[in-house]
């Protein structure tokens, strides 16, 4: 891990600050303790009480407030384009505004086009990340499509380019999707080099047709985007996919949990030890599908996202409740924000409409607000949803998502005590809406530091720098999600059946006509090696009374085999 | 009930020493069925139940049949054999006379088969064709399913004559069996769809096609050919995630499911979880899957491990059949089949060196009640009614048969079973009327046995003793829109129609795309040259605040910061009113 610690731009300038929080609790996953926290070089160089630093450094005053490791939005697009026009938030506005709420790491999605080298776009999303990002950022890479050159690539990106994450798509036909089969051969390869399979879980097939039936009924507006995308597509999607995880025993992560029955199913799975993984959006921890029906559609438009908003309102809180109780580990922001007249390319169409919600700079505070404030998960349980854990599938660990010594200086002090009221006007995303709007919402960062550098603090305001931010390369067999996985490999291998060979008389296949009427003598069809006449042979070779009787209740699996004399005999007359 | 569908063929003509056997009088025994149990006599003329009563008044000459100590039970019906359909162009070891024969040795009466056409192939061919051997060689009353091989719009006339002329209200869709007979999601909603509209059942053999040829291949590929690699690449969760799948596409369109040959407890949970939110789906446990489990396919002796062959396979899981009995004394599993399809083992061994080339089936037709007795009703799980119901009353219902079949009431048919609840047999290869040389219930016991079979009035079985008649089975044709099934289906069609919602237009600004090479139905610059000139043109900067701001949140303001780089903005509207600035 610290070989890759100053990677990136080249741009030490910034990292060389030292710094030293103190005062506060700092907050990890596994326990809260009083330390200070010292800063030099962008990495982590003491936490402990009392610390003695050199005369002139920074001092943050936490004042007790909580000191956590910084965010990680692990779903994000701000590259993503839609009908060619990319999101209004591209990486800078978007990174500013994950930093704002407390984000100090993002991972994006490459979305390259079907027929596109992932390489290449992996390296247009790359360089305009590097010129514009102002936190750290990772990539993961969207597979489009399925075939031998993306195999290759896909070595390539693992191997060299510090990616370990890939997303396929079960909706979009036409598009994106893949079957079943396209899957299989999917994880079974990305299982072989070591990369977790990320997945957008709908029945892409239901949806078109859905979206042809509802448009056919002449409901063109953002209600028919719900309606032709119901709650039940996205959890047998789920199912599915859990399924071929299981079957090719390959981690699965399912991004974009947005309904109960959704996350019901990721935690039966988990319950019957399925190594899967699901990530509820900060869109679906905080607000409903109610607005779908709203009267304006600018508004409905702004919450269109796949898979949908539950129309459920009680939906929000039982993802709550099921991230607190670890059933669910990630929490992602799905932030593609699209602004208004970009929506409205789909005002005739919902299918047309660009799919996108806010998110990133909310996330957290969400959280807090909503579970952690509720008292349903403490403090900890806070960071490891909102940080440690996605560190931990991704790769990341303990560089990010921990405040220890020689992690990156990634922190933010977070104020359980403040309010705030989310409003479009106030926000740093370009989208005219914010679908949040008007929500109150407790607990928020006070001071926010990215690579060793204060870029937040109350009073003095938001001081981003575009570009300073690193593509932070990941390894291939992450811990977390591999240590199983490589276990069950070794364990669960199948074993056939040691038999003799079968030497018995064999149905004559290419003789036989179709549709013929089969006599009843059908089982004494004579194979032409065999001369003995027919009624005899099937008694000698398949001694139907004696045989079968001792063969059924005690189960001998491992029945020894007496070999009828002469060596190497009918296999079939054996008990 | 109109009894269309009784063949020309004279039934006097069978010979005269039989006409006794035409009227038939029950005496002494407790008849029931699903919903009571009475003790009365039953009076059969002319193959249907003419009266139910004590004392009854009855014309002499008819046959007295003594059931003192039994009980009366409406025959059973099978509505899953396949005893025509080949594999490999390898027909089944048992065609409709002798799986008949077995199904009325056992107490079955009427059995359903399926028409499995070849793909591509006509529908109403493959029917006429399998009417034909079974009128010819059937033994009791039968009815057919359509199986729905390779999927395509032009089917629609053929699965509409065949429901409206031709007697079949089900239909079988297969979701395995990849570059065969397997279907897409996609053409599964629209044959459900189709289905429905035509007030059909949707069949379902769920299974994961692609998972199942991708294991095949990789165990293939590990050297695992015997047939053990079948029950390994068919795993009990790709049973599950089909069904699950299916339930989800049949919600979608609104149609009535049945799940055939429910072999697995996750496959059978999933079923009863979705009928507990209100699903109309049905599941069908067989008699392989409540009376045996799949540990055989490690059999040393490779005949015994390929006669268990069958897909979905047999559960590993030794407490399968307990399981499955369970949810079908309860309710959530609704109708016991056999999927009787039966090949000899010379014809299994087809397969010698691959399992994926065995022919699929087990044999079950015979010793179906038997088994259902053993496993339910003799362990105290279920009633002698419930027993009714799952192995006859639910099946007549749901496929349209009912009342004439399933029940025993004045003008039923009279297919009648006297019952003896506390005879003891053993099952064997030995003894049982199918010629397959194998039964895969070998050495079983179980309890409860038929004394008499009684079918179309007359007496197939006493005694131990078979008295069948080849081709005697009459064709049962079935209506469409089974009550049972429909009376929701139809309530629900009317419930679920969505409703947009009613806005003016939005007449916003529009990003422009035209530069794209995606095709966009609605080109949204095509809005300008419709409404050029009309009313003043705002500065932009009105526009939008009038266009975005939202009275009722007051506090979206819509361009807060200017970043619009890549946007253009469509020239304001004149004429319509602004729908954006409702709350």
């Amino acid at each position: 891990m610290s070989d890759t610690g100053c990677q990136g731009n080249g741009i030490p300038d910034f990292t060389s600050e030292s710094l030293l929080i103190r005062g506060g609790r700092v907050v990890n996953d596994d326990q809260s303790e009083y330390a200070d926290v010292y800063v030099e070089h962008g990495l982590i160089k003491e936490v402990g009480v009392d610390l003695a630093v050199p005369d002139g450094v920074r001092v943050l005053e936490a004042k007790g407030a909580m000191v956590i490791p910084g965010g990680i939005d692990v779903n994000t697009c701000l590259l993503k384009p839609h009908l060619g026009c990319p999101p209004v938030d591209d990486f800078y506005l978007g990174t500013k505004a994950a930093l704002a709420g407390g984000t100090t790491m993002i991972i994006d999605h490459v979305v390259p086009q079907p027929g596109d080298s992932l390489l290449q776009a992996f390296e247009h999303w790359q360089g305009s990340a590097d010129r514009k990002c102002c936190c750290d950022y990772s990539l993961h890479v969207d597979l489009p499509s399925w075939n031998s050159r993306v195999k290759d690539e896909l070595e390539v990106l693992v191997q060299e380019k510090g990616i370990n994450s890939f997303q396929v798509y079960m909706a979009y036909k036409d598009m994106f999707q893949m079957t079943d089969s396209q899957l299989y051969e999917a994880f079974s390869f990305l299982k072989e080099l070591g990369a977790v399979v990320m997945v957008h879980a709908e029945n892409g097939d239901l949806v078109a047709q859905e979206q042809r039936k509802i448009l056919r009924m002449g409901i063109t507006g953002p209600e028919g985007h719900p309606l032709s995308r119901p709650e039940e597509l996205e959890s047998e999607a789920v199912f599915r996919a859990i399924t071929l995880g299981n079957r090719v025993n390959c981690p699965v992560y399912i991004t974009k949990v947005m309904s109960k029955t959704a996350a019901d199913t990721i935690t039966e799975a988990r319950r019957k030890g399925s190594v899967v993984f699901g990530e509820p959006i900060t869109a679906s921890l905080a607000t409903d599908g109610s607005q779908y029906w709203s009267k304006n559609w600018a508004k409905a438009a702004a919450f269109v996202t796949s898979p949908p908003l539950s129309p459920d309102p009680t939906t929000p809180d039982h993802l709550h409740t099921l991230l607190a109780c670890g059933d669910l580990q990630v929490v992602g922001s799905a932030h593609c924000a699209y602004s208004t007249s970009q929506k409205a390319i789909g005002k005739d169409n919902f299918t047309l409409i660009p799919e996108g919600t806010n998110g990133i700079e909310e996330r957290m505070a969400f959280v807090w607000d909503k579970a952690v404030a509720m008292g349903k998960m403490d403090e900890n349980q806070f960071v490891a949803v909102t940080s440690t854990n996605a560190a931990k599938i991704f790769n990341l660990y303990p560089r990010k998502g921990r405040i220890a010594v020689g992690s990156d200086a990634d922190i933010v002090i977070w104020d359980p005590n403040r309010t705030k009221t989310i409003t479009a006007k106030l926000q740093q995303s370009a989208a005219e809406y914010n679908i949040f709007e008007g929500m109150e919402c407790r607990g928020g960062p006070t001071a926010v530091v990215t690579q060793g550098r204060v870029v937040y603090n109350e009073g003095e305001g938001l001081h981003v720098q575009q570009g300073s931010g690193r593509f932070i390369p990941r390894q291939a067999f992450p811990d977390h999600a591999y240590q199983r996985i490589r276990t069950r490999n070794k364990v669960k291998e199948y074993r056939g059946v040691s038999r003799g060979m079968y030497d018995g008389p064999v149905h004559d296949v290419s003789a036989t006509p179709k549709y013929i009427t089969p006599s009843p003598s059908a089982k004494t069809s004579p194979t032409s090696h065999q001369p003995p006449p027919i009624r005899n042979l099937h008694q000698s070779n398949f001694s139907l009374s004696g045989a079968q009787f001792d063969d059924n209740i005690p189960r001998r699996s491992g029945h020894r085999i007496v070999a009828p004399p002469g060596g190497h005999s009918n296999i079939t007359s054996l008990g | 009930m109109s009894y269309q569908g009784k063949k020309n063929i004279p039934r006097l003509s069978v010979g005269t020493p039989r006409s006794s056997g035409d009227r038939l009088l029950i005496k002494g025994g407790k008849i029931v069925n699903d919903d009571q149990s009475f003790y009365a006599d039953i009076y059969v003329e002319d193959g249907i139940i003419k009266q139910i009563g004590e004392n009854l008044i009855v014309p002499g000459g008819g046959k007295t049949v003594d059931a003192y100590g039994h009980i009366v039970i409406p025959g059973g019906i099978d509505v899953n054999t396949s005893l025509q359909a080949s594999q490999l162009g390898m027909s089944p070891a048992d065609d409709f006379y002798h799986g008949t024969r077995a199904a009325l040795a056992g107490g079955t009466t009427m059995i359903i088969d399926h028409v499995v056409p070849e793909p591509g192939a006509s529908l109403l061919g493959a029917y006429d064709q399998w009417r034909d051997v079974a009128d010819q060689r059937s033994c009791c009353d039968y009815s057919l399913h359509m199986d729905i091989t390779r999927w395509h719009d032009g089917l629609f006339e053929e699965l509409e004559s065949l429901v409206k002329d031709k007697g079949v209200n089900s239909f079988l869709i297969f979701m395995s069996y990849k570059d065969k007979f397997q279907s897409s999601d996609s053409q599964m909603y629209e044959m459900f769809s189709i289905i429905r509209d035509l007030g059909a059942i949707a069949q379902v053999h769920a299974e994961n096609g692609d998972i199942i040829d991708e294991e095949q291949k990789r165990l293939l590929e590990l050297g695992i050919t015997g047939p053990e690699g079948h029950v390994l690449s068919h795993p009990e969760e790709v049973e599950t995630e089909a069904v699950y799948r299916a339930i989800t596409i049949a919600k979608q369109a609104n149609c009535p499911l049945y799940i055939t040959k429910v072999m697995s407890k996750s496959a059978a949970d999933v079923i009863a979880k979705a009928r507990k939110k209100g699903m109309v789906v049905y599941g069908e446990p067989i008699t392989a899957s409540l009376g045996t489990d799949g540990s055989h396919y490690w059999s040393k002796n490779w005949a015994t491990a390929a006669a268990f062959v069958m897909s979905p396979p047999l559960n590993p899981d030794p407490s399968t059949p307990d399981y499955l009995s369970s949810l079908l004394s309860c309710g959530d599993l609704q109708v016991t089949a056999s999927a009787n399809c039966t090949f000899s083992t010379a014809q299994k061994a087809v397969g010698k060196d691959n399992f994926t080339l065995i022919p699929e089936g087990t044999n079950g037709i015979e010793e179906r009640l038997a088994i259902v007795w053993e496993k339910t009703v003799a362990t105290g799980k279920m009633d002698e009614n419930e027993f009714v119901a799952v192995t006859s009353t639910n099946a007549a219902k749901l496929f349209n048969l009912y009342p004439r079949k399933g029940r025993i009431a004045v003008g039923s048919d009279a297919d009648i079973v006297i019952w003896n609840p506390k005879e003891t047999q053993t099952l064997s290869a030995t003894n049982h009327a199918l010629t397959v040389e194998i039964n895969i219930f070998e050495g079983m016991e179980v309890r409860g046995a038929p004394v008499v079979v009684i079918s179309q009035g007359k007496i197939v079985l006493e005694g131990g003793k078979l008295d069948v008649t080849e081709g005697s089975g009459r064709f049962i044709p079935r209506k469409a829109y089974a009550d049972y099934v429909y009376k929701r289906i139809k309530a629900r069609s009317r419930m679920a129609d969505a409703r947009g919602v009613p806005r003016g237009n939005y007449d916003g600004p529009v990003h422009d795309v035209i530069s794209m090479t995606k095709s966009v139905p609605a080109t949204p610059t095509s809005r300008v040259p419709q409404c050029p000139g009309k009313g003043p043109l705002g500065p932009a900067r009105n526009l939008h605040q009038s266009g975005f701001t939202l009275s009722g949140m007051g506090t979206q303001i819509d361009d807060h910061i200017p970043r619009r780089s890549a946007q253009r903005i469509v020239a304001p509207p004149g004429g319509r009113s602004n729908i954006t600035s409702l709350s």
